[in-house]
């Protein structure tokens, strides 16, 4: 929602023009941002926290046969019997073996959980954002564009999905769909269950921000130009509006993928996400609350790793948007 | 101004109607879709190993074999004048409004969501108040002294807020004042016509773990707002002519930053009142929220419509009050 407020109000810059100098003016107003998100301090480490984390998801797989690291072992000599199964030694049993300790009553090594739940949910996060950027922005730059019947249609359509309680349907449709959609089972339907949800109610978001901008664009001289020159709708849409949407909607989409992966792990946490023995995020932390008066420990580990990761994301849309739009700062 | 006051509350009903046709579409035309016969989808509506006579008896109560239209006229028609249920020898009447009923437990929906609406209303509206205030003074203060170290610090904390999830700011704080320093321990939810003070002890969690996100966001958003606002043309001239500073930023600056962080609130407001699901849970609170998930644990259709339409009802109807109050403030809304 800072993301709604913060960019849609405001004109991108002097847009890339479309003339045969085109790569050389982008490039040079690509380097202008570069120059000015180098100077942000914050929005480079979160970048290099983004690619880490990325690399990490990447990784995870592979990481987890070399290092013989296995999310779903059972550890049960390190659990004290006597007390319900909590890890034995000091914070949650960590150790060489375990440096974040292992999981109450099961014992799983909590590292190679929280590694395994990366991919999960940044596999979602992406997927879900890609999803609702590209509804969003097919028909927000057709409202946008046609304005008239159409703009209204796709209006009251965006209106009707804001309308909506969206977790409590999210919850609903995922819910009713974990018998089996899309020819999938298992895990890979969860996952595809997850992006279709948070991907198709968060378009409407995406969709009035790019309406916004279109608006805008559309009474441009350069537009107007094409135009004058025989330039139809489709070549007008993608040759002349999408390449200056582009800014506005990589910036929409970094600040969207913490909000996904925040959405991801409240469903699988509310236990309607991915589902046990996978470990996720979310999952772990409805785990863990069960616990919290006997292995508090537990929860730290996937609460920071999520609150790392989306403020990871949170600084580098931050710096994205100020670095592509001068006026915001 | 009566004929917006009119053609918005028009519009609110049209959009609700809308919303429950879809949201009943979902419910009963996609399984339908899906292959599912008649009775296999009453099936889902009985508790566990149904008779074939309950199935039969939910299917025909239900209109499981009459078109969808009709099921969902005969479901409008329960919302405005009530609904009678034959199962078994003696009907069951649902009284208005007809939220539905539920088979699974033999229980009407309505009663059982009003039970649960004074929860979620003392929840969100605690919240809302506690980060309204905090959020926005905090944004206005960042947003006159830009770079401060307040507003570095204020802007750092907020940036937290928006990226600690719910439900790791609440366990974080229940283990810490619950359970490490029981100062607030033993919270169980108390009406606040029986003991205001217990209400609000035992409130003052949940409102503080909703409220830390939420004010995160509208201390962003304020500040922006007033940044963008106090470099306006009128600002200046406000300034030139002598005014004082203090009126500078309440008349002119706050005034014109508040509107579209209005918008967002009512929306907000509206969406928690439809249930604060993931605060609920954490807190073990039995409000609308709670109510929702264990409906769809149970998969029990009529209760998850009856909520559904419920918050969807909140969120159009916050939406509409800050409309009005926008045209009731500013004349150029309800002139176009």
């Amino acid at each position: 929602m800072t993301a709604t407020a913060t960019t849609a109000g405001n004109e991108p810059e002097a847009p890339a023009s479309t003339t045969p100098a085109k790569t050389i003016e982008g490039r040079s107003l690509g380097r202008i941002a570069w120059t000015r998100f180098k100077r942000d301090k914050a929005a480079v480490a979160g970048g290099i926290v983004v690619i880490l984390l990325i690399l990490l998801a990447l990784l995870a797989k592979p990481m987890e046969a070399v290092f013989g690291l296995d999310p779903d072992a059972l550890h049960q000599d390190l659990l004290d019997a006597n007390l319900g199964g909590i890890p034995l030694g000091d914070w949650g049993g960590m150790s060489w073996d375990h440096p974040l300790g292992v999981d109450i009553a099961q014992g799983r090594d909590l590292l190679s959980r929280v590694i395994e739940g990366s991919w999960v949910s940044l596999l979602v996060a992406f997927g879900a954002t890609v999803l609702s950027n590209v509804i969003g922005t097919v028909l927000g730059v057709m409202a946008g564009y046609y304005g008239g019947w159409v703009d209204t249609l796709i209006s009251r359509i965006m209106d009707v999905f804001l309308a909506f309680p969206l977790l409590l349907f999210a919850i609903a449709i995922s819910t009713s769909l974990q018998g089996g959609a899309f020819g999938l089972d298992g895990l890979p339907l969860h996952i595809a269950v997850l992006i279709f949800v948070i991907g198709f109610f968060n378009w409407p978001y995406m969709g009035r921000i790019v309406r916004g901008q279109t608006l805008s664009l559309r009474e441009r001289e350069f537009v107007h130009a094409a135009r004058s020159l025989g330039a139809r709708g489709p070549f007008i849409l993608f040759k002349e509006l999408l390449p200056n949407l582009v800014g506005p909607i990589l910036v929409y989409s970094t600040l969207l993928i913490p909000t996904n992966i925040l959405f991801e792990a409240g469903l699988s946490f509310l236990g309607v996400g991915i589902q046990p023995p996978q470990a996720s995020w979310g999952g772990m932390l409805q785990d863990a609350i069960k616990y919290y008066q006997v292995d508090p420990q537990y929860m730290v580990v996937p609460g920071l790793a999520i609150f790392i990761t989306v403020l990871a994301f949170n600084l580098l849309g931050d710096g994205l948007r100020d670095a592509l739009d001068p006026k915001s700062n | 101004m009566f004929a917006y006051i009119i053609r918005r509350i028009f519009a609110a009903v049209v959009l609700l109607l809308v919303v429950s046709a879809v949201t009943f579409a979902i419910f009963f035309l996609l399984p339908r879709i899906a292959g599912e016969t008649a009775d296999q989808l009453a099936t889902q509506y009985v508790g566990k190993n149904p008779s074939p006579e309950a199935i039969a008896a939910v299917k025909q109560n239900l209109g499981f074999d009459q078109p969808l239209y009709t099921q969902y006229w005969n479901f409008l028609k329960g919302l405005v004048s009530g609904a009678e249920y034959k199962f078994g020898p003696d009907p069951v009447t649902c009284h208005v409004p007809c939220f539905g009923y539920s088979f699974k437990n033999h229980l009407e929906v309505w009663p059982e969501l009003t039970k649960r609406i004074p929860i979620t209303l003392s929840l969100a509206i605690g919240a809302a108040v506690c980060w309204l205030v905090s959020g926005v003074t905090t944004g206005v203060i960042s947003a006159l002294k830009p770079r401060s170290i307040f507003d570095r610090l204020a802007m750092g904390i907020a940036l937290t807020g928006v990226s600690l999830p719910v439900f790791f700011t609440g366990a974080l704080l229940l283990t810490l004042f619950s359970y490490q320093w029981p100062i607030l321990d033993n919270l169980q939810y108390v009406d606040f016509t029986d003991d205001p003070l217990m209400w609000a002890r035992n409130l003052i969690l949940p409102w503080i773990s909703l409220a830390f996100l939420y004010s995160a966001l509208y201390a962003r958003l304020t500040r922006a707002g007033m940044l963008e606002t106090m470099s306006e043309d009128y600002i200046r001239t406000a300034r030139a002519k002598g005014l004082v500073e203090r009126k500078v930023v309440t008349r002119h600056g706050l005034r014109a930053a508040l509107t579209p962080i209005v918008t967002i609130f009512g929306m907000d407001l509206g969406l928690l009142l439809g249930g604060a699901l993931i605060t609920e849970q954490v807190f073990s609170l039995q409000g609308v929220g709670a109510f929702a998930v264990q409906a769809i644990a149970d998969n029990d259709l009529p209760k998850i419509l009856g909520v559904t339409l419920l918050a969807a009802f909140f969120i159009v109807a916050c939406n509409l009050v800050v409309d009005l109050l926008y045209a009731l403030v500013d004349p150029r809304v309800r002139l176009s």
